[in-house]
């Protein structure tokens, strides 16, 4: 049996009345890959945090290398060999790659030599791990999967034994998180230990060797990776059985509700992003736009919602058109009966600092319901947004709380039950679960197809593959800002797949 | 040559008049970089330049007038420390507040003191910073062009012009060639960074505003023992604002600062000089107007003349630990 390279024992933490971690026990084997999976807000990060020594937990002890240990503050897990990989990279955006390496750890006062010394180590580092990426870069102008990188070697310029990585792909595109499953498994092979934190339960599967669960704060189980399947697991994290696929009948098109024609968009650079895409969305179906992220979906949606100018183009909407000049208003789009959840729910769809309640009615604050004579009718507005609480299970339930402090699913949540609740015609949901953990996936799904059984046109957009295949009646893929193929749900997804990749259009064209 | 003379006479009050905005620009710099803003570099400097001249002219000595201006301009950096650093408090309410205090309590301490309105007793020659006469300054006095360069421009001053005037170099190393200064650089830009690296943010972040308090006061110590004999109510002016402006002007970086700085301080001697000169074509103009050229000028320039000033990221937001 191996040594463990950590041990959790009884680990206890509260913020207040919350209670992220209850007697947590933990014991994670030199040179493995130990997963940790569980919803949001069950007290992943929180734990690692805690390992990490930027909380201190409440009671219970930590062991590194079979030895007590006392970490209060990142230094002494640093000291410790503990790296970490935030999940929101600690970097400094207008440093160099070197900078940031040797930021806190230089071995100088004077830079020029604590730089000399960084640029031979990282040299090193680079030819061991295959981490490969220009030292003298600017941050900012790095992608995020060589931003994630320089995060990864900074940990190991501090020597670090043991790696922990919190969501690492929450930003990646696939072929990013390939490259890292594959530096992972290298760092492995040198004998690391590696933490992997995520709630997604195919990476879980394909790159970790044990796997443990934690629900509300509580570690629920572990197991061996080969020795338990994504259903067993998901139903640990939730605590009951979950439908990965959503059941649905068959779809009852009807009339053309959204109709695209010949839409072309470029972005700021002047870059054209979509380029001539047609379609059509009618009532009673779901449209799915499955690619790669990247290849115009986003600016698609912009502009279709009437916030981003098209080139040239049109978008009737119950066959009267969309104004595509950028200048559309809004309001009048929802009168019109379109509704819209934004991809970036954080910037676009919500304002973090209103109580939930006004976040709930936001953009549709005139409607006679909300208002009374000039002001809000703060009582109907109370009301309605603890009926949505109700009806979309949003957690906590408290209409009073700051948006903010609410996890990113039911923040999700908010705004699906804003629109739909506005019993739109026609709805557009841009990465309807981005961040959103499997029971609100489940939840969210189903909703989408109430709202299809209810005869009303949806398109959905996202880069989760399974996600498009489970909702939609149609699947258009897109790759470089064309539309490249159009499928039914009974598409595998190894043809997808290769559709997003554009194989099939280069073959065609040769 | 008469022309001559007068451009040698108007930069040599350009150096005098920049100095102390030169010093409070540079005070601005490090508390900005690590990610504090300091509306309150016109306080700091005021009370710099009352204890600098009350205590010069109690204890007869110049230096110990520096030295209590450099400590009492720290110790109201560190009250600005507690409000914004420790208790996280409005970084631009606890700047004013400072510049209020400075205001009022200068006054009235002065008032109490030296009763002579707020003012302190005028200093003699030994309780002020004398100008430093370089070796060979009177000898080559009469040769053209080159004399009257060395000897008015370069010789002449007092060794706070030196001191300020070196603290130009002397800060672009710290901020670009030192651990202290990347770390105070990544503080302002990314604090969560430096808190994971295992650095405390708040002792960094204090140490930057030790040395902002060490150049207030030395800035407010030349206003009242070298360019004035005294303290006088309110000596500063609104200087600290003008250094403010140009530090945006300069984009953070020392050597910016510094030509912004003499750029200002060069707007303010033209201005005195062109004082009831009649211009070609214009005529006479008010005194009014000369006087507020520089402060049009600033509007100007900060308006249209140097694009994108891109502030340090974190600045003016406490740094509170993420859930």
């Amino acid at each position: 049996m191996a040594q463990a390279a950590i041990e959790l024992i009884g680990i206890n933490k509260s913020f207040g009345a919350v209670r992220a971690n209850r007697d947590i026990n933990l014991e994670i084997a030199r040179g493995t890959i130990h997963g940790i999976v569980g919803e949001n807000g069950a007290g992943k990060s929180t734990l690692m945090s805690i390992l990490y020594g930027f909380y201190q937990a409440d009671s219970g002890e930590i062991r590194v290398g079979g030895q007590p240990a006392s970490i209060k503050s990142p230094n002494d897990a640093i000291a410790l060999g503990i790296g970490m990989v935030h999940q929101h990279f600690m970097l400094v955006d207008n440093f160099t790659v070197l900078e940031n390496v040797i930021l806190g750890a230089e071995s100088d006062a004077l830079l020029k030599k604590s730089i000399a010394k960084a640029r031979s180590e990282l040299e090193r580092l680079e030819r061991e791990y295959g981490l490969e990426v220009d030292p003298d870069a600017i941050i900012e102008e790095l992608p995020v999967g060589l931003q994630q990188r320089v995060e990864i070697l900074k940990a190991l310029y501090r020597g670090a034994e043991i790696l922990i990585l919190d969501e690492p792909t929450g930003v990646l595109t696939p072929a990013e998180a390939d490259h890292l499953f594959r530096i992972l498994r290298q760092l492995k092979e040198q004998g690391k230990t590696i933490v992997l934190i995520t709630h997604k339960l195919r990476e879980i599967m394909a790159i970790t060797d044990t796997v443990s669960v934690m629900r509300q704060g509580t570690m629920v189980a572990t197991r061996q990776t080969t020795k338990t399947t994504v259903g067993e697991l998901a139903e640990l994290m939730v605590g009951r059985r979950v439908l990965l696929r959503v059941e649905k009948g068959e779809a009852e098109a009807g009339g053309v509700k959204l109709a695209v024609k010949n839409l072309t968009v470029r972005d700021s650079r002047g870059v054209t992003m979509v380029d001539d895409v047609s379609f059509d969305v009618r009532a009673g179906e779901i449209v799915g736009i499955a690619g790669v992220a990247g290849n115009g979906q986003s600016e698609m949606l912009e502009a279709i919602s009437g916030i981003r100018r098209a080139v040239s183009g049109s978008v009737m909407l119950d066959g009267k058109p969309i104004d595509l000049t950028g200048a559309a208003d809004p309001g009048e789009l929802r009168d019109r009966g379109l509704a819209h959840v934004p991809e970036d729910r954080h910037h676009v769809g919500l304002v973090l600092a209103f109580e939930e309640n006004e976040n709930s009615i936001l953009g549709y604050h005139d409607d006679p319901r909300y208002v009374r004579g000039p002001f809000l009718d703060i009582d109907a507005i109370r009301d309605d947004a603890r009926d949505k609480i109700a009806k979309y299970d949003i957690r906590p339930a408290d209409c009073r709380l700051k948006t903010a402090n609410f996890s990113g699913g039911n923040q999700q949540k908010i705004v699906l039950a804003r629109e739909m609740e506005q019993d739109p015609g026609v709805l557009i949901v841009g990465q309807p679960t981005r961040g959103v953990d499997v029971g609100a996936i489940e939840f969210i799904h189903k909703r989408l197809i109430a709202m299809r059984d209810q005869g009303k046109a949806v398109l959905v957009v996202s880069v989760e593959l399974d996600e498009i295949r489970s909702l939609s009646d149609r699947i258009l893929v897109m790759f470089a800002g064309r539309i490249v193929g159009e499928r039914g749900p009974e598409a595998s997804e190894g043809e997808l797949g290769l559709l997003m990749a554009g194989v099939e259009q280069r073959e065609a064209a040769e | 040559m008469d022309l001559f003379n007068a451009i040698i006479q108007v930069l040599d009050s350009t150096i005098r008049l920049s100095v102390p905005l030169l010093l409070a620009c540079l005070a601005g710099l490090y508390s900005e970089r690590a990610g504090i803003f300091d509306i309150g570099l016109e306080g700091k400097m005021l009370v710099g330049a009352f204890a600098g001249a009350a205590s010069a002219s109690v204890f007869h000595s110049a230096y110990i007038g520096l030295g209590m201006a450099i400590l009492i301009s720290v110790a109201f950096a560190l009250i600005h420390g507690f409000a914004s650093i420790t208790h996280r408090g409005n970084q631009i309410v606890s700047g004013v507040a400072i510049n209020f205090i400075a205001a009022g309590s200068t006054i009235m301490l002065g008032q109490a003191w030296f009763q002579q309105g707020g003012r302190t007793p005028a200093l003699a020659s030994d309780e002020r910073f004398g100008a430093i006469i370089w070796p060979g300054a009177d000898a080559v006095r009469g040769v053209p062009i080159l004399g009257p360069i060395y000897s008015e421009l370069i010789s002449g001053h007092s060794v706070l012009v030196y001191v300020a005037f070196l603290a130009v170099p002397f800060t672009w190393w710290v901020l670009f060639r030192t651990r202290f200064g990347l770390r105070m650089r990544a503080v302002g830009e990314n604090p969560a960074a430096v808190d994971t690296a295992g650095i405390s943010v708040a002792w960094l972040r204090y140490r930057a505003l030790i040395c902002t308090g060490v150049l207030t006061g030395i800035a407010g110590a030349y206003l009242s023992m070298v360019q004035n004999g005294g303290f006088v109510k309110d000596m500063t002016a609104g200087k600290g604002y003008i250094a403010l402006a140009a530090l945006i002007f300069a984009k953070w970086k020392p050597v910016n600062a510094m030509f912004a700085c003499l750029l200002f301080g060069f707007l303010d001697a033209l201005s005195i000089r062109l004082q009831g000169t009649p211009l070609p074509l214009i005529g006479k103009v008010p005194v009014q107007l000369m006087q507020a050229l520089p402060y049009i000028l600033t509007v100007i320039l900060l308006a249209g003349f140097i694009g994108k000033a891109i502030p340090p990221r974190a600045g003016g937001v406490p740094y509170v630990k993420e859930r």
